[in-house]
């Protein structure tokens, strides 16, 4: 039901994106990305718990990760399953059409909560922003995390901490070894309403 | 010097236990050491790595301390963090850290092959494409060749038979798969912190067997894969970098040991070993040839990757006190004499992150290439100006110290940028050679002559 009105709700901006891509896949693509679009929002900002918004992520970033979802080294069932077939053309091709959306919007709630500047004080203090960027909207093979769910903040930070997602690289299982989970929840607060 | 998380530099994952053990050198427990203990491991009385104990020791703290309300503006980088060292505030360190290869490898189509350079009357060529992030290579009798990675947790094999090129995949599921020796219809695969043996692995390639022979390694992520090499004394020797940057090892890291085809009888053969991604035995003197990965943020051009020879068992090389030979370390020196260490015999570029090496002992190449080294460098990523992405080719004088060194497979970088990173070396049994690069996800072969005949 959700992917119908997604579906409908894609209009014209979505195909006309695709259509001046590829004319030719216009109508197969658009039909294989509107399933991801449900979940992860039609206009790069998710919607449902613990899916990330991935709208503004670097291309880079969005490709090892729909690699390692294909590969299982990532495991999520879901996607898993979504990318099994996918060649390395689609991967591709999924990765900088969902780059190419827009990067979400932080809530608006927040202000005066003490989690906010706990939060700011941990970016700080263990240098989210020297791989993430001043503005923590990533580069390359790293992701923008500025605005991204809260929830999924939290599971993904538990996740890197235990090392049940080793990542590509390893560098976030270091980072998150000295963090602990009142700090992963003050963190996520903070990086979920970063402007 | 290698990266991090793109390359050769790393994180730890987990503690280990064999971290406790002592440090190498009393005299190290000075003050500095123990700041950087204090506020994560009040508890530990002496200043045991307390840099590598930190992290860990917090984790394992129960969360019931107050989050740093009033915290200083940055807490230092964990150790195994590739940006642990690097100074403050300036814009252009800020802007360096280890470049993550593709997943994807390059279309055969599309791969640089143009673009390289090799001497007059060397041929390159394309040897297998589409292999994800190949970097170790190892050949086996059959002419299999067997290929390893950091990032992609399966080994795969390359067969060439009636002019077609098949990739098998012969292990999945493993973590960080680097390390490969072949040797006697066996071959040896070294996980970060595991390692197994493959028996008549060319009879099997379709129904691959193994067996664990050993797994007393330390988990760290950082300067954790391996490259592994079966000597000429018929044992294994597996390194164990350090297990980071630039710190204060424990007794099981920085080191190179090696042990017995089943698994027994471990010994370190070599300590004081920052990170070595590739060594072999002089084909004459059979003495084992390293080179040795330099720290980084200490200088764009200074320390130098090196090329050391093991000349008697237990030799230390110099790591974390001694850098090149010549240069006390700013933070672990003080107190240290270069002259206590030894030396490397070669110096090979800062930050080039110097990996595989393989003497030359075949007979296709001119004679001036006999029992000479080709050695690839990854090339670096701690550096503004990017050096290094090449194969260098060094010669030896009798006496074993190095005659020359000199560029041999250049052209991977243009206008800064890499379009192509070497990784390892292998030679076939015609006497041509292989290279591995694992940002193409390519192995290249050249070959010297008018007759440029593929394979064995």
């Amino acid at each position: 039901m959700r992917n119908l009105s997604v579906a409908r709700r894609l209009g014209t901006a979505l195909l006309l994106s695709c259509l001046a891509g590829a004319p030719l896949a216009a109508e197969t693509f658009t039909e294989r990305v509107t399933p991801c679009l449900a979940c992860h929002g039609d206009k790069g900002q998710s919607d449902a718990p613990e899916v990330p918004s991935l709208g503004g992520q670097p291309a880079p970033y969005l490709l090892i990760q729909l690699y390692l979802f294909r590969e299982k080294q990532r495991v999520v069932e879901i996607m898993n399953d979504a990318t099994a077939t996918f060649t390395d053309d689609d991967l591709r091709r999924f990765s900088d059409f969902i780059a190419a959306l827009p990067p979400p919007q932080p809530p608006s709630d927040g202000a005066g909560d003490a989690r906010l500047e706990r939060g700011r004080t941990l970016i700080t203090q263990h240098r989210c922003n020297s791989c993430h960027g001043l503005d923590l909207a990533g580069r390359d093979s790293i992701p923008l995390i500025a605005a991204q769910r809260e929830d999924y903040l939290v599971k993904s930070l538990r996740e890197y901490k235990s090392n049940a997602r080793p990542g590509y690289d390893p560098a976030m299982a270091s980072v998150m070894a000295p963090v602990d989970d009142a700090q992963i929840r003050d963190l996520a607060f903070a990086i979920a309403r970063f402007r | 010097m290698e990266e991090t998380w793109g390359d050769e530099g790393a994180l730890r994952v987990e503690p280990s236990p064999r971290r406790q053990a002592p440090p190498h050198r009393e005299d190290v427990h000075d003050s500095a050491c123990r700041r950087a203990a204090e506020p994560v491991a009040r508890h530990h009385t002496s200043c045991t790595d307390a840099r590598l104990l930190a992290a860990p020791a917090l984790a394992q703290q129960p969360p019931a301390a107050a989050p740093p309300a009033a915290a200083p503006a940055a807490t230092p980088a964990p150790p195994g963090s590739p940006l642990f060292g690097r100074p403050e505030g300036n814009p252009a360190a800020a802007k360096l850290a280890p470049i993550a290869p593709p997943p994807i490898p390059t279309a055969a189509d599309k791969l640089p092959i143009a673009k390289l350079k090799v001497p007059d009357g060397f041929n390159i060529e394309v040897y297998a494409s589409g292999i994800p992030n190949a970097r170790s290579l190892r050949l086996g009798d059959q002419g299999t060749l067997f290929v390893g990675n950091r990032f992609i947790g399966k080994v795969f094999a390359i067969v060439k038979k009636d002019g077609k090129t098949e990739m098998k995949t012969i292990a999945e599921g493993l973590h960080r798969p680097n390390g490969l020796a072949y040797h006697k219809g066996t071959l040896y695969l070294a996980e970060l912190s595991r390692v197994w043996r493959f028996d008549n692995i060319e009879k099997n390639l379709d129904k691959p067997e193994k067996k664990l022979i050993y797994d007393d390694l330390p988990k760290d992520e950082a300067h954790g894969w391996k490259f592994i090499a079966v000597g000429p004394d018929e044992k294994l020797y597996i390194p164990v970098g350090q297990p980071g940057n630039n710190v204060l090892n424990s007794d099981a890291h920085g080191q190179i040991r090696r042990i017995n085809l089943d698994g027994s009888g471990a010994e370190v053969i070599a300590r004081g070993v920052r990170n070595t991604v590739g060594f072999d035995w002089h084909p004459v003197s059979k003495q084992l040839y390293f080179t040795d990965n330099g720290r980084d943020w200490m200088s764009e051009d200074i320390p130098e990757d090196e090329l050391n020879r093991i000349t008697k068992v237990g030799e230390h090389f110099g790591s974390p006190f001694c850098h090149q030979g010549n240069l006390l370390d700013s933070e672990f020196g003080w107190g240290h004499k270069c002259s206590d260490y030894t030396a490397p015999v070669a110096l090979l570029g800062p930050h080039t992150a110097a990996l595989g090496m393989r003497f030359y002992t075949g007979s296709q190449f001119p004679d001036t290439y006999k029992n000479g080294a080709f050695i690839a460098r990854h090339g670096s990523w701690n550096r503004t100006t990017k050096i290094g992405a090449d194969v260098m080719f060094v010669t030896f004088n009798e006496d074993g110290t190095v005659k020359s060194k000199e560029p041999f497979l250049t052209g991977f970088i243009v206008d800064n940028t890499y379009i192509g990173r070497p990784v390892d070396v292998e030679m076939m049994k015609d006497g041509s050679m292989l290279v591995s690069d694992d940002f193409n996800g390519a192995v290249y072969r050249i070959s010297y002559g008018k007759t440029n005949a593929p394979g064995r």
